[in-house]
């Protein structure tokens, strides 16, 4: 009798929750579904109607659809390799015995803070503009000529900000879980005679295993959207030089006002977010078992 | 000897974490110090000791109205996390204390709903928002940012409430106490840790969101995010202005942050890094 009314309090209070993010998740996605095989423009009503694949042929087919997937791709396997790798090394340097460790932790780990329009900014105009940044005073310094960062290489510039807002998480998450390693095991096998690398290869690496999986996944599911980076340094371009698919949906949406394109390529987003997503549950599911 | 290599390496260690954090701290530094030059020392070339003016932090407020965007940031983000907390707490109660074998799969369908990429809904929100009238209203958006964060939010609470020992509850009512004092007196202490991390976390999240409070705003309800985002126009290049802006907007979070490390490994993992 007690069970059966913990437990329908339970349902009870867990209610409001689920049903909000039910309708949260169903309502904006069956709209989008919907739209994708409309034509549908705000501004010009008249042909509006079904319209079944075509959008899905118009956006497939646009020149700057495939150059938005190559880049949301490269923007986000590059600035994976970059924060892992980076922060597996400066996990493994703040974990050494040092003076003033934690205002080291906190001096890496404040980028993270800096919303994404600041960081942008930041970095645009104080550091890589090409006339008064930072980079172009030390290469004046040189005698090199300035690089022009956004004009020339521009996935290159978005992807050294995006970077540097995330290589402050991964090494957090990296330090955390070096920092759970048993000292007695490190001890034992440094008595064992295993060298650093060794010690690093076959008992630290397997230890942060499962944080560098995290890593990863949560990173992907955030990298896969970046968007107010791109909209305060380059707005997409030179061209469709540095739009990703985020950025090119935007595009289509509210600028061009091609809702029933920009839903198709919504709908392709949440496909390509879901593939990441499968892995990720698992990942996570798994660590609810233990 | 032992002891003379230890306090070598500790020095090469201290040295060269100190440079590398130096270095990747090195854009906000230089944006702190800059916001303390004037326009035109600004721009004359790499100088990291300013002149020590106030004139663009006042400038900002005179000109853009600072304080206004710093306002709704406040607003939206401790909002909208008391909304998620409200909404939250009973649902995490729940799941940690009376768990069911769906439970799990509950747990991980909130976390889906976190997948889903906003822009592929931006449209439908747009519309949803436009035809309630909820375009720049920071009630529109408060629920947006309480709904993102959601997930998060039930995640966090239930791995914390789920530290909690259960015997406690059952001593609790072998003495006799009522579900109600049970709640206030016996499990709110011990709750309280949890829930005012996962207050810190949301709040940092909420604050520096920056699609929604960006698309959905343009001056009423706009907060510190959208606000900056103005900045990118050429018109408002001023180096030591857009430096003063750039700090008063992440100054607060920053400070939070620093507090808050913890917590964010633990809320950003789903408790799978602790």
């Amino acid at each position: 009798m007690a069970t059966q009314q913990t437990r329908s309090l339970a349902r009870f209070m867990m209610a409001p929750s689920v049903v909000l993010l039910f309708v949260w998740m169903i309502v904006p996605l069956a709209l989008t579904l919907w739209f994708s095989f409309q034509q549908y423009n705000p501004l010009n009503p008249v042909r509006d109607g079904f319209v079944g694949l075509s959008n899905y042929a118009l956006f497939y087919s646009n020149p700057a659809f495939l150059q938005s997937i190559l880049n949301t791709l490269v923007l986000v396997v590059s600035v994976l390799l970059i924060t892992v790798i980076g922060g597996i090394l400066l996990a493994l340097l703040i974990d050494q015995p040092m003076w003033g460790q934690g205002i080291v932790r906190i001096l890496v780990i404040s980028p993270f803070f800096v919303m994404p329009p600041v960081a942008a900014l930041v970095w645009k105009n104080m550091i890589m503009h090409p006339q008064y940044g930072v980079f172009a005073d030390i290469a004046r310094f040189f005698g090199a000529q300035p690089i022009d960062w956004f004009g020339q290489h521009p996935m290159t510039a978005v992807i050294i900000i995006v970077a540097w807002q995330w290589l402050p998480f991964a090494t957090l998450i990296l330090l955390t879980a070096l920092q759970s390693l048993d000292g007695e095991q490190k001890e034992a096998a440094e008595m064992d005679g295993a060298g650093f690398i060794s010690r690093f290869i076959y008992l630290t690496l397997p230890h942060m295993s499962r944080a560098i999986t995290v890593v990863i996944l949560i990173q992907t599911i955030f990298l896969l959207s970046v968007y107010a980076e791109i909209l305060v340094t380059t707005n997409g371009g030179p061209g469709y030089a540095s739009t990703n698919l985020p950025f090119l949906v935007y595009q289509k949406a509210l600028l061009e006002f091609k809702i029933g394109q920009a839903s198709a390529g919504g709908v392709i987003a949440v496909i390509l977010a879901n593939i990441v997503a499968f892995f990720a549950m698992r990942a996570v599911g798994k660590n609810l078992d233990k | 000897m032992a002891r003379s290599v230890t306090t070598q390496h500790k020095t090469i260690a201290t040295i060269a974490a100190w440079i590398v954090a130096l270095l990747i701290f090195f854009p906000i530094l230089y944006t702190i110090i800059t916001s303390f030059k004037s326009e035109q020392e600004a721009i004359q070339g790499f100088n990291l000791i300013p002149s020590g003016t106030f004139e663009s932090y006042s400038e900002v407020q005179a000109q853009s109205g600072y304080f206004k965007f710093f306002l709704n940031s406040v607003l939206l983000s401790v909002g909208s996390t008391i909304l998620a907390l409200l909404v939250a707490i009973p649902a995490a109660w729940s799941m940690a204390f009376s768990p069911t074998k769906r439970t799990k799969d509950i747990l991980m369908w909130m976390l889906s709903t976190k997948m889903m990429p906003a822009v592929a809904v931006l449209f439908p929100i747009y519309l949803i928002f436009r035809d309630a009238g909820l375009l720049d209203s920071r009630m529109g958006l408060m629920v947006m940012l309480m709904l993102i964060n959601l997930p998060i939010v039930v995640w966090m609470l239930y791995t914390y409430f789920r530290e909690i020992p259960g015997e406690i509850l059952e001593a609790a009512r072998m003495d006799g106490a009522s579900l109600w004092n049970e709640i206030i007196y016996v499990l709110t202490p011990m709750a309280v840790p949890g829930i005012a991390s996962t207050m810190l976390l949301n709040i940092i999240l909420a604050w520096n969101e920056a699609f929604w409070t960006i698309r959905l705003t343009t001056t009423d309800a706009a907060p510190l995010t959208a606000f900056i985002s103005s900045f990118s126009s050429p018109q408002g290049l001023f180096w030591a202005k857009l430096s003063a802006a750039s700090t008063l907007a992440i100054a607060p979070i920053l400070i939070m942050g620093w507090f808050s490390q913890k917590q964010l490994v633990r809320g950003l993992t789903f408790g799978a890094v602790k």
